[in-house]
Order: structure tokens, then sequence, then C-alpha cells
């Protein structure tokens, strides 16, 4: 004789689950909020550390020093580099501009004015730099109007200028639409921009710009100090510092001497290393924490529930229909819990952001897993005791 | 594997040396080993005092625990040779159950409780809720159909789970004191829809330590300090 077998349809089962779930809404908000909270403060932990540690990284970007200048190790008046410095240097890897610079010597007979006469009483004269196009552009200058000569203009030697902005107040210069120009000795040059403002050699902003060939060929400029300056990727300075005397001086490299910033990329790693791994353990002990209150939440929801498991079996249900609803019931409580608790704790790490004026930077993988985490803990907390009680005979749960 | 009695017997439980021992500690041998009948469409009595293993020997008939020895043929079946899921398929198919405690599920409604009678069967909803709708009038509860169970009272709620055994049409019907928490008129209308019960040919097994019931029963099986023996029917 075969005995007729207990049937449960999915259908069934699943309405058991969502019953159990809506029809004790107290009970499955406390259930859920264990999840909540767990999955909220993990979430919380690792967006605040992975935006912390970005901010660090865009503090120390910001601060990153890509600026190199190369200067002569042995000075003898004489200019020590070849013509071609940007050539030379831009091809190598991660330097952006380059290019000759340095302030030309004046013994109080280049008298820099618009006009052509020069003036009886001569005040503190306006300073005349020579830069190329490329050492210009390493300052990182914006323009108030015109603009920066080029490597036509340099190649060619052309009288072109550029005069900071204190220099063109100082000269009375407020347009260039109407080609002005700017006699030193007695050549005159056309000013093409104003620079409003740099980020390095606030210098240029004092003084007169003009082409280093046009300065070599016009004023006969020796003694001065001359260097090569160069802007260079962020992370590159150092490469670019132990490179370039090679390139512009294949011949004597030890004539050249490379100012390279400290090394910002070490400092940089080590503290973004400390405050990741800091950041890391709070995330661990937020997700243990956060286990911990999913499993006991549901665990309890489970015990409560072990006189209701023995009469599900006295009345016919098998052991997989009790795993089955618990599973199902677990699932879909740590699923919503789980994103709830993503929401919030994203919510949480946007709003602390904010307020600190930082930019949110938070690994996709985090809130992708933090619903898993609700799910898989939930459920594993809530069928081992619903698999503990549909393992005890029903005489035995149903006497509690 | 299973053993089957000569169909002329027409014995609903056939029990032989059943026996029931708590591993402890302390050790409680809950049940002596004891040997009965009962036929198909009796009504039978088991009383005792608190403690005597009343309790204990419903269990081992309603296969919601396991002997620690003898022999149970449940409609010729030898339950010994009956896995988990099998045992479970008769529970669903042929055992109906009515506990002192009532066991109803709180927070369904009274219609959800009943309807759980035939879940277990894979029957149709929309039939477990034409046939819960039937039950729930007979036992006189068609108004508070959509109250949950949890705010009941006692009398209301063992009706409640007549009603969800009644709606399985067991072949079985075993009930653990159901009036031990009802009064006198509560228990009455309770042993009346047991009493219809067994008219429509259904076998019921009570256990009460209420005389009172007891005499409403054909037979009496008594039952002291894990002792079975029968006494002489009064009713
Ligand atoms: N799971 C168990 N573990 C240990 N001892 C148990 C267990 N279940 C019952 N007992 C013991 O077995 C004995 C019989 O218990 P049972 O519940 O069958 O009595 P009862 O006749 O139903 O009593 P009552 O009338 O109070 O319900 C008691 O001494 C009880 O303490
Ligand atoms: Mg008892």
């Amino acid at each position: 004789m075969s005995v007729e077998r207990s049937r449960l349809t999915w259908r069934d089962t699943i309405s058991e689950a969502v019953a159990a779930i809506t029809q004790r809404p107290v009970r499955t908000l406390l259930t859920a909020l264990g999840t909540i909270l767990g999955v909220g403060a993990f979430v919380a932990t690792s967006g605040l550390a992975e935006t912390a540690r970005a901010q660090v990284s865009s503090r120390f970007d910001a601060l990153k020093a890509t600026e190199v200048r190369i200067q002569d190790a042995a000075p003898d008046g004489t200019n020590p580099f070849p013509d071609d410095v940007a050539a030379r240097l831009e091809r190598l890897n991660g330097i952006n501009h380059a290019g000759l610079y340095y302030t030309v010597a004046d013994s109080g007979s280049l008298q820099p004015r618009t006009t052509a006469a020069r003036p009886v009483n001569s005040g503190a004269a306006v300073p005349v730099i020579a830069a190329q196009p490329g050492a210009i552009l390493a300052a990182l200058p914006v323009l108030q109007v015109g603009r920066i000569y080029d490597d036509f203009h340099e190649t060619r030697g052309e009288r072109v200028a550029l005069i900071g902005r204190a220099a063109a107040a100082q000269l009375g210069v407020a347009r260039v639409d109407n080609q002005p120009v700017v006699f030193i000795g007695d050549i005159a040059y056309t000013i093409i921009g104003i620079i409003d403002d740099v980020q390095r050699n606030p210098d240029l902003l004092l003084s007169i710009v003009i082409p280093a060939s046009a300065a070599e060929r016009d004023l006969q400029a020796s003694g001065a100090n001359y260097l090569v300056l160069i802007d260079t990727a962020p992370g590159a300075a150092q490469l670019a510092g132990r490179q370039a005397p090679l390139a512009l001086r294949p011949d004597h490299p030890e004539r050249l001497q490379a100012l390279v910033p400290p090394d910002p990329k070490r400092l940089r790693n080590q503290i973004s290393g400390d405050v990741t791994s800091l950041f890391l353990a709070l995330s661990g002990l937020a997700l243990l924490i956060g286990t911990v209150a999913i499993a006991n939440a549901t665990l309890l929801n489970v015990i409560e529930r072990r006189a209701e498991i023995g009469l599900r079996r006295a009345f016919g249900a098998k052991r997989s229909h009790i795993r089955r609803q618990i599973t199902i019931e677990a699932a879909l409580v740590g699923t919503a819990a789980g994103i709830t608790g993503a929401s919030l704790g994203l919510l949480g790490v946007v709003a602390t952001a904010a307020s600190r004026g930082w930019t949110t930077t938070i690994n996709p993988t985090t809130i992708l897993a933090a619903p898993l985490i609700g799910l898989v803990t939930g459920t594993i907390a809530g069928l081992i005791p619903a698999i503990r009680a549909s393992r005890t005979p029903p005489a035995e749960t149903l006497r509690a | 594997m299973t053993d089957t009695v000569p169909p002329a017997v027409e014995s609903v439980v056939v029990v032989e040396g059943l026996s029931k021992v708590f591993r402890g500690p302390p050790e409680v041998a809950a049940l002596r080993p004891c040997s009965f009948r009962v036929g198909a469409g009796e009504f039978v009595a088991i009383t005792g005092p608190s403690g005597s293993g009343k309790t204990t020997l419903l269990s081992l008939l309603g296969l919601l625990d396991t002997p620690s020895s003898g022999r149970y043929l449940l409609d010729g079946v030898d339950v010994a040779g009956l896995s988990d899921n099998d045992r479970a398929g008769v529970r669903a198919r042929q055992i109906g159950f009515v506990f002192q405690a009532f066991h109803l599920i709180g927070y369904r409604t009274v219609l959800e409780n009943v309807e759980l009678g035939l879940l277990y069967h894979g029957t149709a909803k929309a039939v477990r809720r034409e046939r819960a709708l039937e039950v729930i009038e007979r036992v006189g509860l068609s108004g508070r159909m959509h109250g949950l169970c949890s705010q009941l009272s006692g009398g209301e709620k063992q009706r409640v789970a007549i009603a969800r055994t009644l709606i399985r049409r067991p072949s079985l019907v075993l009930c653990d004191e159901p009036t031990g928490n009802l009064d006198t008129v509560n228990s009455d209308a309770i042993l009346t829809t047991l009493e219809e019960l067994h008219a429509e040919g259904m076998t019921v097994v009570v256990i009460t330590h209420d005389a009172g019931v007891a005499a409403r029963a054909q037979r009496n099986l008594q039952i002291r300090d894990g002792v079975l023996s029968e006494t002489v029917g009064v009713g």
C-alpha cells in the first residue's frame, strides 16, 4: 500500500510566506530593522571610507607637484641649454610643456615703456622675461585678453610680448585689440596678450614676457639665471627630472641639475593606505555587527514560530515545505530590507559628503553586494532554526 | 516492509507493545508497552491523571513522535517502515488533530486557519475556500470568518480547530483534551460536534481527564503512570 503524498504548490508556498510577512507587520519590521541597520551601517561605513580615500587622493592630486625645473649646475654666464628645448623634452613621457625661461639682466638701459621716447626720470623698471612658449604654458597661465605667442613666433624671433596683469597696470595697458606696443631698449614689441593669473612663477604677472629667441637676438642677454621650466603629467615629475638633463645635454648631462618636488606618490599611497585600512577595518566591523543583527532578528522570528512549524508538520507539511516557506520569507524580507538599508546608507554617505563639500565616491559592488548580504545572511539565519524546528518531532514543538 | 493485517479485522489502529521512553536526563518512561486496537468508526476516550502519558500516546498515534519500541499499524500499514515524508503524507491525508492549546496561527484569519487543514493536500485554492466556508458555517463562526484567530475566545478557537480538522475529512480524529480549556457550554458544543463526526463514520480518539467527556464515548481506555488498561464502557 502506498501512502498518498503531502503536496504544497509553489503558489501556496509563496502566498503563505507573503502572509507571514504582511500579516505580522510589527514582527516583520523588527526583523527587517536588524537587516536595515546592518546593511545600512556597512554601506555607510564603506561608502564614507571610499569617499574619504578619494578625498585624500584628490587633495594630494591637487597639491601633487607636476613642476620640474632644470637649472645650470655650473653657471658660467652662458646659456647651457640647446635651442630646441621644447622639442627635446615634450617627446618624453609625461611632459606636458617645457621651455627656456630667464629674466633678462637689466642694467637700466631697457626702460620698458609704451612710448618711443625714453622717460627722463625712470622709476622702478618693469622686468623683462625671456621665455619660450612652453615655459609660459608650464606656469599654467590664464589670459585676461589676447593670446600667448607660439612656436611660430619663437622660431622666427617675432617681436611680440605678453605682459603680466601687474605690469599691464603699471604700463597703462588694458587692451590688445589696438595692437599696443612696448618699447624695450629701442625696440618695439607688439603686445598680444595680458596674463591674468598663473599657478606658478608669479614673476610672470609683474613682467613683460618676450620670446627667448627675440631676447637673445635683440638684447644680447647673458649672465642670466637660465632655467628650463617643465609641467608634467601627475606623477611624472620624478621621471622627467631624471630624463631631462640627458635629453637636453646628451654630451654633458651633469652640467644640468633637475629640481624635482618630493615624491608625492609615496606619501599619498602611505596616507591613503592608512585611511583605507582604517575604514576597511570599520567596514568589516559594521559588516560583522550587521550580520549579527540580521541573524539575531531572523533567528528570533523563527524561534518564535516553532509551534507554528510544529502545527504545519502535524497537518502534513514535509520538512522541505517548511524550508521552502521560511527561505522565501527570509529572502523577501532580507532583500527588501537590504535594499532599504543600502539606500539609507548611501543617503547617509551622500549627505555627509555634501556637508563637507566632498565628492561622493562609492564602489558600486558595495551597493550591489549589500542587499545580497541581507539576503544571504537572513536566509541562512532563518533556515538554520527552521530546519532544526522541522526536524524536531512535532510532538515536542507543539508542547512549547 | 509494510505488514498488512487481514482486512476482516477492520481496525484503524493496531498497537502492539508500543512504548515511549524519553531519554533524559532524567529518563522518563512516559508510556509502558501497551497493546490495543481501535476499530473503524469507534469513539474511544482515554482518561488518566496529569502526567500519566496521555499526550505521549496520542502523539505516537498521530505520528507526531516515534515510539521507543512496539508496532503500530495505521489502517493496516506498519508506520515504522515509513519515511519522514511518507509520515507527513499520512498525517496530511488520514489524521486530524484537535489540541488542548488549540494551536491556531494567531496572525491569520479564521478562514485561513481552517483552509490550512487542506493546505498540504495540494487542493486548489478555490476548493479550499469553498469547503472552508461550509465547515465554518457548520461550527457557527461565519460571522467571525475574517477575524484574526488571536482575537477569538477559547471556545471559538476550539471551534476553529475542529473546523480545520473537519475540512480534511480524516479517517482518524485525535483530540487531546479538546475541552480542557473550555467552560461547560463550550465543552458541550465541542463534544456534540465530535459525536457528529463519529456518527458520520470517522474514528475518534479523545483524551480527557473529564469523566463527563469519557462517559459520552463508546469505549474507555485508562492510563495510569504510563500503563494502559481497558475499562468497561459506560456509554
Ligand atoms: N519531551 C519530553 N521529554 C521528557 N519528558 C517528557 C517529555 N514529554 C513528556 N514527558 C514526560 O512524560 C510524562 C507523560 O507526559 P504526557 O504529556 O504524556 O502526560 P499527560 O498524561 O498528557 O499529562 P497532562 O494531563 O498534564 O497533559 C510526564 O512525566 C512528562 O513529564
Ligand atoms: Mg497532555
